[in-house]
C-alpha cells in the first residue's frame, strides 16, 4: 500500500473545507454550524500538518500551529455553546434565525 | 534720573487696584473701595510729579532726550520681530503721565462724593484704575504694538464705564455704539501698524522715526516709491493710523459716539471723554509726528484739515444743545480739533514747529479745564438731578463754589487772559495763521463760537432765572430714586473742583515751549500783543452776545433761532450725520452686503454642510439592508470576498 502524497491530503482537506462551508451555509441549527466550523478548522489543521512533513519535514512550525488550533477551537466551542445556551433559555429554541433580531 | 521700577509702578499701581477691587470689591471692600482706590492713584500721582520734576530739572541732561529705562521681550517671533513691553520717557510722554494722573487722582476723589451710596461702587473704581492703567500704559508705550494693546484696553474701559448703568437702555446702546465705531476705526489703526512696520521692519518708535525720516534710509524709499492706488505705502499707512486716532478722539466723520458716551457717570466723562482718552488720537499723531511731517507733508495736511472741519462742525452743533453734557462733548470735539490741526499745521523743527508746541499745550490746558467743566456740570446734575438746561437756572446762589470755578473755566476755554486757555490757543492760532490762512480762519471763527457756546451754557445754568425762582431738585435725572441732594455735595466734590480751576487759571503760564517742541530745540514762544487782539475781541463778542441772550430769561434766543430755522435745525439734529449713518449701515450696508452675505450663508454654507449630511443619511439608509442580521448571509459575503481575493491573488497580481 501506498503512502498517500501531498496531493492526495490536500485534496481531503480542501473537501473537508468545502463540506463544513456548505454545512455552515445551510444547516439552521447553530449546534450543527458550529460542527460545520469545526471541519472546516480541521481541515486547515490538516493543511498545515501535510505541507509540515512534505516541505519541510526537519521542522515543527506547522505541528505547533495545529496544536494551537486545537486549543483555539476547544475555546472557540467553549464560547459559542455558552452563546447558544443563552440563546435557547431566552427563546426556547436554537435556531439561527433568532440572532437575526441582533441586525441593527 | 528715577529708577526703571519708579517709573513702572506708576501704571502698576492702578492695575493692582483694578485687581484688587475687580477680584475682592465687592465682598471685601464694599466700603472702603473709593478710599483704596484713591489711595493707590495718589501715590502713582506723586511718582508720576516726581518722574516729571527729575526729568525736567536734570538740566546734565538735555531735554528732548528719549530714554527707554525699561525694555522687555514679550513674544519673539523671530531675530528680527518681537513684541516688546517697554517705557518710553520724552516730554510728551512725561507730560501725559502727569496729566493722566491728575485728573484721574482728581475723578477719584470726586466719585468719592458723586458715587457715595451707588450699588457698584468698588466696581466703578475697579473700572477707573483699570482705565487709568491702560491710559497710563498707552502713553508710555515704547513701541506701536505695546501701544495699539493698550489703545485697545482703553477702549474697553471706556465701554465698561459708559454702559456702567446697564439697567439703561440707553445706556447700553452708547456703550455698543463707542465701541464698534472706536473698534472700526481701531481696524485702520492695526492695518496703519502693519504696513508701517512692513516698510520699516521694526515697531519701535525710536527706531521707526530714525529709519523713516532720514532721507537716506532705505526703508524710506521702499515706503515712499511703493504705491497703491496712486498713493505711496507711507502715506497710506500713516493715513490708516491717522484714521484710529480720529476714531478715538471722535473726529469727524467718526466723533458720532461721543455725545452719546455722555451716558456714562458724569465724572467719567470728565475723566474719560474730555480730559485724557479722547486725547490719545491727538497724542499718537504726535508720538509720530516727525513721519508726518518730514515724510508726508500732505497726510499732515489732511489731518489738519480733519481736525479744522471738527472744530467748527462741533462748535456749531454745541450751539444748539440743551443737554449740557453733551454741549460739553461737543465742546470737546471741537477743542480736540483744535489740537489736531494745530498738529496739521505744524512743520518740524524751529519756528516752525510752533504747531506742535501748542497742540500739546493745548492738550494739557484743555484737560484742566474741560475736566473742571464736567466735574463742574456733574456738580450742577447732582444738585437738580437733570442734564437739561431749561432745568436749571439762577443757581449761582445754590452752588457759589461751583458756580465760581465753572465761570473760570469757561474764562479759560473762551480765550480770555490770563486763563490757560488764551495761551494755548493763542498759539495754536498763530501757527495756524503763519501756515495755513484758511485753517487760521475757521479757527477764529470757532473760537468766537467756543466762547458763544461756553456762555449759553454758563448763563443757562447759573443766572438766566431769579435764584429764588430756580425749583427745587427735581428727580428725573441719571440717578433717579436717590435722596435729596441739598448743597454741593461735599468736599470730596469741591476739592478737585478748586484745584483744577487752580489748574486752569494758572496752567497758561507754564514756559511750555521751553520743555516741549516738536525737534528737540527749546522753543521760545513769543507773546504778539496784536495778533491776539482778533481772538480776544471775537471771544468777548461771543461772551456778550450769549449774556445778551441768555442772562436774563427773555424771547430772544427763540427769535433768533427761528430766524435761522433750517439751519439751526440742521444743527440742533446735528447735521444728521447720525441719520447719516443709520441710512449707510441700514439701508446699504445691510441691504447690499449683509442680506447677501445672510443668503450666502444660509444657502451656500449652511447648504453645503446639509447637502453631505442628508446625503450620507440617505446613502446609510439604503446599504444598511445589507446588515441583516442573518449569520449565513454574512457568511456568504465573507466567503465571496476571500474568494475574490483568492481570484485576484491568483490570476491578476501573480
Amino acid at each position: 500500500m501506498t503512502e498517500p502524497g501531498l496531493y492526495q491530503i490536500l485534496f481531503i482537506s480542501a473537501a473537508l473545507f468545502f463540506i463544513g462551508v456548505y454545512g455552515f451555509l445551510t444547516r439552521r441549527n447553530l449546534i450543527t454550524m458550529l460542527m460545520s466550523v469545526e471541519l472546516i478548522l480541521n481541515s486547515v489543521n490538516l493543511n498545515f500538518i501535510a505541507f509540515n512533513k512534505y516541505l519541510w519535514p526537519g521542522r515543527m512550525d506547522g505541528l505547533f500551529f495545529a496544536v494551537f488550533i486545537v486549543a483555539i477551537a476547544a475555546a472557540e466551542a467553549a464560547v459559542a455553546i455558552a452563546i447558544i445556551i443563552n440563546l435557547y433559555r431566552s427563546h426556547k429554541s436554537i435556531d439561527v434565525k433568532n440572532a437575526e433580531e441582533l441586525k441593527y | 534720573m528715577p529708577n526703571a521700577t519708579t517709573i513702572a509702578l506708576i501704571p502698576l499701581l492702578p492695575l493692582a487696584g483694578f485687581l484688587l477691587l475687580g477680584l475682592f470689591g465687592r465682598t471685601a471692600f464694599k466700603n472702603s473701595a473709593g478710599i483704596i482706590g484713591t489711595l493707590l492713584l495718589l501715590a502713582s500721582t506723586v511718582l508720576a510729579v516726581y518722574t516729571a520734576y527729575d526729568y525736567f530739572t536734570n538740566s546734565s541732561v538735555d531735554f528732548y532726550r528719549r530714554e527707554v529705562p525699561l525694555q522687555l521681550t514679550w513674544l519673539r517671533f523671530s531675530e528680527n520681530l518681537s513684541i516688546d513691553m517697554g517705557i518710553l520717557l520724552d516730554p510728551i510722554s512725561v507730560m501725559m503721565i502727569v496729566v493722566v494722573t491728575f485728573v484721574s487722582l482728581m475723578v477719584h476723589i470726586y466719585s468719592l462724593g458723586y458715587m457715595k451710596g451707588e450699588e457698584r461702587y468698588p466696581t466703578y473704581y475697579a473700572f477707573l484704575s483699570l482705565f487709568t492703567f491702560s491710559m497710563l500704559g498707552l502713553v508710555l508705550s515704547s513701541n506701536l504694538f505695546q501701544m495699539y494693546i493698550f489703545w485697545e484696553l482703553v477702549g474697553v474701559s471706556s465701554f465698561l464705564l459708559i454702559g456702567f448703568y446697564y439697567n439703561k437702555p440707553s445706556a447700553v446702546s452708547a456703550a455698543k455704539k463707542a465701541f464698534i465705531v472706536t473698534r472700526f476705526a481701531d481696524l485702520g489703526f492695526l492695518i496703519g501698524i502693519l504696513v508701517l512696520s512692513f516698510y520699516s521692519g521694526t515697531l519701535d518708535f525710536n527706531t521707526l522715526i530714525a529709519r523713516l525720516t532720514s532721507p537716506e534710509s532705505s526703508e524710506l524709499k521702499t515706503a515712499v516709491t511703493s504705491s497703491f492706488l496712486g498713493i505711496s505705502g507711507l502715506s497710506w499707512a500713516l493715513v490708516l493710523i491717522f484714521i484710529g486716532g480720529a476714531g478715538k478722539s471722535a473726529m469727524f466723520p467718526l466723533h458720532i459716539w461721543l455725545p452719546d458716551a455722555m451716558e456714562g457717570p458724569t465724572p467719567v466723562s470728565a475723566l474719560i471723554h474730555a480730559a485724557t482718552m479722547v486725547v490719545a488720537g491727538v497724542y499718537l499723531v504726535a508720538r509720530l509726528f516727525p513721519i508726518f511731517a518730514i515724510s508726508a507733508p500732505a497726510v499732515l495736511e489732511f489731518v489738519g484739515w480733519i481736525g479744522a472741519i471738527s472744530a467748527i462742525i462741533a462748535a456749531i452743533i454745541a450751539c444748539t444743545q440743551t443737554d449740557i453734557k453733551r454741549v460739553l462733548a461737543y465742546s470737546t470735539m471741537s477743542q480736540i480739533g483744535f489740537m489736531m490741526f494745530a498738529l496739521g499745521v505744524s512743520k518740524y523743527g524751529g519756528e516752525e514747529g510752533l504747531g506742535y508746541t501748542a497742540s500739546m499745550f493745548h492738550l494739557f490746558t484743555h484737560a484742566m479745564f474741560k475736566a473742571l467743566l464736567f466735574l463742574g456740570a456733574g456738580a450742577v446734575i447732582h444738585y437738580v438731578h437733570s442734564n437739561e438746561i431749561k432745568d436749571m437756572g439762577g443757581l449761582r446762589k445754590k452752588l457759589p463754589i461751583t458756580h465760581i470755578t465753572f465761570l473760570i473755566a469757561c474764562l479759560a476755554i473762551a480765550g480770555v487772559p490770563p486763563f490757560a486757555g488764551f495761551f494755548s490757543k493763542e498759539e495754536i492760532l498763530l501757527a495756524a495763521y503763519e501756515n495755513n490762512t484758511p485753517i487760521y480762519w475757521i479757527a477764529l471763527i470757532t473760537s468766537g463760537l467756543t466762547a458763544f457756546y461756553m456762555f449759553r451754557l454758563y448763563f443757562g445754568i447759573f443766572w438766566s432765572k431769579p435764584s429764588h425762582l430756580s425749583q427745587m431738585p427735581i428727580h428725573s435725572g441719571e440717578r433717579a430714586g436717590g435722596e435729596v441732594h441739598k448743597g454741593e455735595g461735599g468736599f470730596a466734590m469741591m476739592l478737585p473742583l478748586i484745584l483744577l480751576a487752580i489748574g486752569a487759571a494758572a496752567a497758561g503760564f507754564i514756559p511750555f515751549g521751553k520743555y516741549v517742541s516738536s525737534d528737540g530745540t527749546p522753543l521760545e514762544t513769543k507773546f504778539h500783543l496784536v495778533f491776539s487782539v482778533a481772538p480776544v475781541v471775537l471771544g468777548l463778542t461771543g461772551i456778550f452776545t450769549a449774556m445778551w441772550l441768555y442772562k436774563k430769561q427773555n424771547t430772544r434766543p427763540d427769535k433768533l433761532a427761528a430766524s435761522l430755522n433750517g439751519f439751526y435745525k440742521t444743527a440742533y439734529n446735528k447735521f444728521y450725520i447720525d441719520e447719516v449713518y443709520l441710512f449707510i449701515t441700514k439701508k446699504i450696508l445691510f441691504n447690499l452686503v449683509g442680506k447677501p452675505a445672510a443668503w450666502f450663508d444660509k444657502n451656500v454654507v449652511d447648504g453645503l454642510i446639509n447637502f453631505t449630511g442628508n446625503t450620507t443619511q440617505i446613502l446609510s439608509g439604503k446599504i444598511k439592508k445589507i446588515q441583516s442580521g442573518k449569520v449565513q448571509q454574512y457568511a456568504i459575503y465573507f466567503l465571496a470576498g476571500v474568494i475574490g481575493l483568492a481570484l485576484l491573488f491568483i490570476y491578476v497580481w501573480k
